[in-house]
């Protein structure tokens, strides 16, 4: 196949990237837009394969039946409440074939005693570091994610002097690749090295800063493909990489925005690592406990009803109990919404996808900006499972970790009900005085069986 | 050194794109964004296969096969868990 043509079929197939990123703007055109970008992939692939320069098909199609298999179980068998450790292992798996491509390209060049340019060998550099950084980084976010090991911060004294002379190696070992691109081992090395960098970088991150690492390696998967894309000159990479970083890059910075943290904080700060405070002052005497009867009495009774759920609803797999309880509000006639915080979960946009799963119309679904004016003509907000997204503190205390951080104002609601197991604090490890505030009752329980209990009886009015 | 600041164009043109089309998407999608993007990101199957096909050394095509399987899982996965995603949002 001439080459102008397998550059045409490259052509169209980045278009159609673009229009399945496009397709993203709204839930009606996104499932056509995927379904774009993945015939995009296809055309891509096809025209490939046809390359004259390909001698034999049988490992190709061997690794491609492999992948596609294990691909296909993956994504047919994993858990919505999953899907950040799902993402984060694409992620790592994207970062470590870019890593593999350049060091084969790198291989062949020796291989075949081509000349050595500069573009070629710092891009392969690059995307050795990037690539090596991406794929361990990914994968201890796996395990985090996974709790194959601690989700907590973990934090040793002298890690940032580790982490820089790390830095600092990976750095030198770029510079080895470029001037003595035909010893592969520098190359080698060079992957090992930022292989390491990945750990180290990733393991001081706590649980709940997981949406913004998790956006981050989405980017660095981008931005390694860019990076094979300039070793072999093949603009498409380049292109689809590009997006891919991006659209990574938006997304770390909504996330570092919603919790009002630099992005330097968020990677070297060790957020919760630090003991947490005990909130007996702000508690004593002042919360009010109450049993599923009182709060489905105040619910019969309200207009307007928000459901503001955290990472703990995920854990005790209460969204489809959280669902029946809100259509059976409507039924009665109570308008119902649902509040989302853009760090509620463990990944970007991961409350909604447990929603839409459990059913929940997107109509329904508010992001903070829609939901906090609402809260003030709002009867009875019910927190489940969230924390710190709804702790006052961030508005009042200036000396507080989380100060300044944008919250749900369901304090402003009428009555506010949190569904909780104990008072302990949310992972920045402070003290809520929403739970003692005039206006909020708690009820002590696990999230599921105190939905549960609540439309029980709600029924029974 | 011409050809580097022609691929670099294109490099820089193709993140403004990025960047116009991303803020777009509401974060009502943003999970489903980053799988998608993501299954994007394995256009470096592309590489992979040519590495794994044109067979210059043993090493060439070791280093080709593995890429072409992780590139794979990560196509393949990553497009097939947003449309099961997508598929939830749609069905109201």
């Amino acid at each position: 196949m001439p080459a102008a043509v397998i550059n045409f079929a490259y052509l169209l197939a980045s278009a159609l990237f673009i229009f399945a990123l496009k397709g993203m703007s709204h839930p009606r055109t996104a499932v056509r837009g995927n379904l774009l970008g993945a015939l995009g992939m296809f055309i891509a692939v096809l025209v490939t394969v046809l390359d004259r320069r390909i001698v034999s098909y049988e490992i190709i199609v061997a690794g491609l039946v492999a992948g596609s298999a294990i691909g296909a179980v993956l994504a047919l068998k994993i858990h919505m409440t999953a899907m950040p450790q799902m993402v984060a292992l694409l992620n790592g798996f994207g970062g470590a074939a870019s890593a593999l491509v350049a060091g084969a390209a790198l291989a062949e060049t020796v291989h075949l005693r081509a000349p050595f340019d500069l573009q070629m060998t710092v891009a392969t550099a690059l995307s050795g570091l990037i690539g090596g950084v991406t794929f361990l980084g990914s994968l201890v976010a796996f395990g985090k994610l996974q709790e194959l090991i601690t989700s907590a911060a973990v934090v040793f004294p002298g890690r940032h002097v580790l982490n820089a002379v790390v830095a600092l190696l990976n750095a030198a070992l770029c510079v080895a690749v470029v001037m003595r691109p035909e010893e592969l081992l520098w190359y080698w090395t060079l992957l090992a090295a930022s292989s390491v960098l990945g750990v180290l970088a990733t393991i001081g991150i706590g649980g709940a800063d997981m949406p913004v690492v998790i956006s981050l390696l989405n980017s660095y998967s981008g931005l390694a493909a860019c990076a094979t894309g300039f070793v072999l000159q093949n603009n498409m990479l380049i292109i689809a990489g590009a997006l891919v970083g991006a659209s990574g890059i938006i997304l770390t910075r909504i996330m570092c925005k919603a919790m009002n943290r630099s992005l330097a904080n968020v990677l070297f700060g060790g957020f919760g690592a630090q003991a947490a405070a005990k909130g007996d002052d702000i508690y004593a005497g002042k919360v009010k406990a109450v049993s599923a009867e009182e709060i489905a009495l105040l619910l019969a009774n309200a207009q307007r009803v928000a459901f503001v759920p955290g990472y703990g609803m995920a854990v005790s797999q209460a969204q489809h109990a959280v669902q029946a309880l809100a259509k059976l509000l409507e039924q009665r006639g109570a308008e119902v919404f649902f509040a989302i915080h853009p760090v509620a979960g463990r990944m970007p946009g991961h409350m909604n996808v447990l929603l839409a799963e459990a059913d929940v119309p997107y109509e329904q679904l508010k992001e903070m900006d829609e939901a906090n004016p609402l809260f003030p003509q709002t009867d009875v907000s019910i927190v489940i499972g969230a924390n710190d997204v709804v702790n006052p503190l961030a508005r009042t205390d200036p000396k507080s970790p989380i100060a300044g951080m944008p919250i749900l104002d369901v304090d402003k609601s009428k009555t506010v009900v949190v569904v909780k197991r104990s008072l302990s604090p949310g992972f920045a490890g402070i003290p809520n005085p929403l739970f003692a505030a005039d206006n909020t009752l708690m009820f002590f329980s696990d999230g599921q069986k105190a939905v549960n209990e609540i439309i029980h009886a709600l029924k029974e009015i | 050194m011409e050809l580097f600041v022609t691929t670099l164009t294109i490099f820089v043109l193709a993140v403004f794109v990025g960047f116009e089309v991303i803020t777009k998407v509401p974060p009502t999608l943003h999970t489903p964004l980053m799988s998608g993007s993501n299954a994007i990101s394995g256009i470096t199957l592309v590489g992979a296969v040519i590495s794994a096909g044109t067979q210059h050394t043993t090493l060439t095509t070791v280093l080709g096969f593995l890429a072409v399987v992780f590139a794979t899982i990560n196509v393949v996965g990553g497009f097939l868990v947003t449309h099961r995603m997508l598929e939830m949002f749609k069905r109201k």
